[in-house]
């Protein structure tokens, strides 16, 4: 049966591009019988086709589910295609909402246990950012978010994301408009946000793999940099994923401060790179400079004045088996940084050579659960005399943190994790136990690499 | 055999050798393989996806950036499919031709009439997709009605190479049609067969063979089976029996073959889209092995 119908369509085939070739006027009789098959289907094809595509723009034109129910009634009962079941809590299109954007919400909350306390967590050989600090012991609300996003016009894309303190504290962590149609692989960014360096400093906490940053960014970055600037990207039209970026910041957050020249106290520029390694594996890879000044720059009491700059070398491994990451999947990543730091330090000159890297790996061993590692460490630089017993002398101490986790997904949209780390990054070394949820709802959104 | 001559017929039918002027990026191996089919070598295609992954959870990689960059048409499944990829690869791409709404934005699912659109759009409800099921390639019906509306799109966004799009859209219709009927015979026996499936994937394909769904393994979508929810649908199995149960190839196949030790039926990896397993090859192998496998399945006591 399916070699005659082979044959049928071989000779079908032949029809339809050039002359039938037929010996005898039996196989004659026989293409042309097939050949008027081919067209009576090709027909009825053709006006099921059309029915289905008048169906198909009635439904996307209904605005209540009554019209689309007469639409439907109306369809002769041959339309290979049942009608669609009427959409019945669908938004109005045409209503004083239709433009609403898209707003998405993010809770997490955690349980804190530690032993040594966390309001006294320094980072000897680093002067802590506030921002970067231990979670408090016990029941803690932590950052929730709101973000609003939505295309602004046919060349502008705007985002609005308020983080909440657990206190009642409004800030507003990101605020930018982004040009969406500027052409030859251009994109500018203006308004407030974080900076593309590093792999994670873009990242926003509720996407983070681990509950808190690597130890480098806490020292180095204060947790993450963002600030009010600009940002230009453009992407090189090469089948290599290469894009460069450059961006000045007012110089407001750490480890700038103060807005030094004029308000454009940061600069910084970057180059990414990556692709894939057959199905299974993709990489990223990335270079950031970071020009720091600081104007009178006041952590906990110090002031410094003068400059920081960071170099941050960065690499993301994923894998999955065939690239299909529902099960399981991996995820590396390790990031260096290299920092120098020179000024005045409390009115003591500095000359500061630091650095630090870190290295983490999430295995997600089946659908929904997953396991991580992190080792991060840091090498500080010796202090001259006068910053003894400052927030920069380490004493001889190299602060390292090791990190393990197991994770839970309730859905692509909650999780529940259980972080643990031996904290060796003060004098007194840290044993920090910590239960967290993050959850996002609203609109699905789309995740950076 | 049939795969060589058809090769033959295509080659011959296209004449006009030109290097390729429309840059595809495929969201899915099926929209790629369908470009192909139209385009032939005026259309150069990168296909985003491999048939052994779920479109549902793709990442936003640098290789799909750097791809979506320089196409002049992103070819794509639509009704949300997408959601969790291509609006960040858009947006990273910076490439205005793809852009939502632009002429290169193709969504297949617009040419069809989606079925299973939700009624309640809650996320208690699991991971729906809004407009309504996206995965509409497991009806041949609906890769013809997408073959046109890519044709027509094609020509509009390259004028110069209208006429050739024209030309393998109508050698492909050709070549389908006489597939299709072939298709619509070999299928016939599955008309009125009751099945299971893991994931609300198949609903078009149901309904083009005549299927009967007796239950699903995902008591939500995206929600995979809790083990609760399996035993229930052993029990469901003992009062309405089902003659297998079906899979895409891409998803676990623990809960499949749970439910066919228990159930004493046949559990059936089914290729989903080009590529997904061996012997779907292309767009017309790829039904060829679909209804192989089905009807093996339902041949066995």
């Amino acid at each position: 049966m399916r070699r005659l119908l082979n044959a049928a369509a071989i000779v079908g085939l032949t029809t339809v591009c050039s002359p039938a070739f037929a010996d005898d006027d039996l196989s004659a009789i026989r293409a042309e019988i097939d050949a008027m098959r081919v067209e009576y289907q090709s027909r009825i094809n053709d006006l099921e086709t059309r029915l289905a595509e008048a169906e198909a723009r009635t439904a996307r034109a209904e605005t209540s589910a009554q019209s689309a129910q007469r639409a439907v009634e109306a369809m002769p009962a041959a339309v290979r295609v049942p009608p669609p079941a009427a959409p019945v809590a669908r938004p109005a299109q045409t209503g004083a909402n239709a433009f609403n954007p898209a707003i998405s919400g993010v809770l997490n909350g955690q349980f804190a246990a530690s032993s040594a306390d966390p309001d006294l967590a320094a980072l000897p050989g680093f002067d802590l950012d506030a921002e970067a600090g231990r979670p408090a012991r016990g029941f803690n609300l932590g950052e929730s978010e709101i973000v609003i996003a939505a295309n602004i016009d046919p060349t502008l894309y705007g985002n609005l994301t308020f983080s909440l303190g657990q206190d009642g504290s409004v800030g507003v962590e990101e605020a930018y408009i982004q040009t969406t149609s500027l052409g030859g692989g251009l994109t500018l960014r203006g308004g407030r946000m974080f900076s593309g360096i590093g792999y994670l400093n873009e990242v926003h906490a509720h996407a983070w793999a681990f509950s808190d940053q690597a130890l480098p960014y806490r020292a180095f970055l204060g947790g993450q940099y963002g600030d009010d600037g600009v940002q230009l990207r453009w992407i090189a039209p090469v089948d290599q994923y290469l894009e460069f970026g450059a961006e000045i910041y007012r110089g407001d957050a750490f480890p700038a401060g103060g807005g030094a020249n004029g308000g454009t106290g940061t600069s910084a520029v970057w180059a990414r790179t990556g692709g894939d390694i057959g199905s299974g594996s993709s990489w990223l890879a990335s270079a950031s400079l970071l020009d720091a000044n600081a104007q009178s720059r006041d952590v906990n009491g110090s002031e410094f004045t003068g400059d920081e700059t960071l170099g941050i070398l960065s690499l993301v491994y994923k894998w999955a088996p065939g690239g299909n990451r529902r099960d399981r999947n991996l995820t590396l990543s390790g990031e260096y940084f290299v920092d120098t730091m020179r000024g005045n330090f409390d009115a003591v000159p500095v000359n500061l050579d630091r650095s630090g890297w870190y290295v983490q790996g999430i295995y997600q061993f089946r659908r929904r659960w997953g396991a991580g590692l992190r080792y991060a460490a840091l090498t500080p630089d010796n202090v001259p005399f006068g910053l003894a017993g400052s927030a920069l002398d380490a004493a001889g101490l190299n602060p390292w943190t090791a990190t393990a986790l197991l994770e839970f997904d309730t859905s692509e949209f909650g999780r529940l994790r259980a972080q643990y780390t031996r904290d060796e990054s003060d004098r007194v070394a840290n044993d920090e136990f910590l239960l967290q949820y993050t959850v996002t709802y609203g609109p699905h959104a789309a995740h950076r690499f | 055999m049939r795969k060589f001559i058809l090769g033959a017929a295509f080659a011959a039918c296209l004449t006009s050798p030109v290097f390729a002027d429309l840059r595809v990026f495929a969201c899915e191996p099926e929209w790629g393989a369908l470009s192909q089919e139209i385009g032939g070598e005026h259309v150069d295609i990168y296909t985003a996806t491999t048939g052994g992954q779920d479109p549902h959870g793709i990442q936003a990689r640098p290789s799909l950036i750097a791809h979506a960059r320089r196409a002049d048409i992103a070819v794509c499944t639509g009704a949300a499919l997408e959601v969790g990829w291509m609006p960040m690869v858009r947006r990273q791409a910076s490439n205005r031709a793809i852009a939502e709404g632009a002429p290169g934005d193709f969504a297949a699912t617009s040419f069809v009439a989606l079925k299973e659109i939700p009624t309640i759009l809650d996320r208690s409800q699991g991971d729906l997709h809004a407009p309504g099921n996206p995965h509409i390639q497991t009806d041949p019906n609906n890769i013809r009605l997408v073959a046109q509306a890519l044709a027509q799109r094609f020509s509009e966004l390259d004028p110069a190479n209208a006429v050739a799009y024209q030309a393998g859209l109508t050698d492909f219709l050709a070549r389908w049609d006489v597939a299709l009927e072939r298709w619509t015979l070999e299928g016939a026996p599955l008309r009125g067969v009751a099945i299971v499936a893991q994931h609300q994937s198949w609903i078009y394909l149901e309904d083009w063979l005549g299927l009967e769904r007796v239950a699903l393994l995902e008591s939500q979508p995206g929600i995979p089976p809790s083990s609760g929810h399996l035993a229930e649908v052993v029990q469901t199995l003992q009062a309405h029996p089902a003659r297998m149960v079906i899979r895409a190839a891409y998803e676990d196949d623990r809960p499949a073959n749970f439910i066919a030790e228990r159930s004493g039926i046949p559990a059936v990896e089914l290729p989903f889209t080009v590529g997904g397993t061996d012997g779907a090859d292309d767009l017309f192998s790829l039904y060829d092995e679909t209804l192989r496998r089905l009807l093996a399945a339902a041949a066995q006591e």
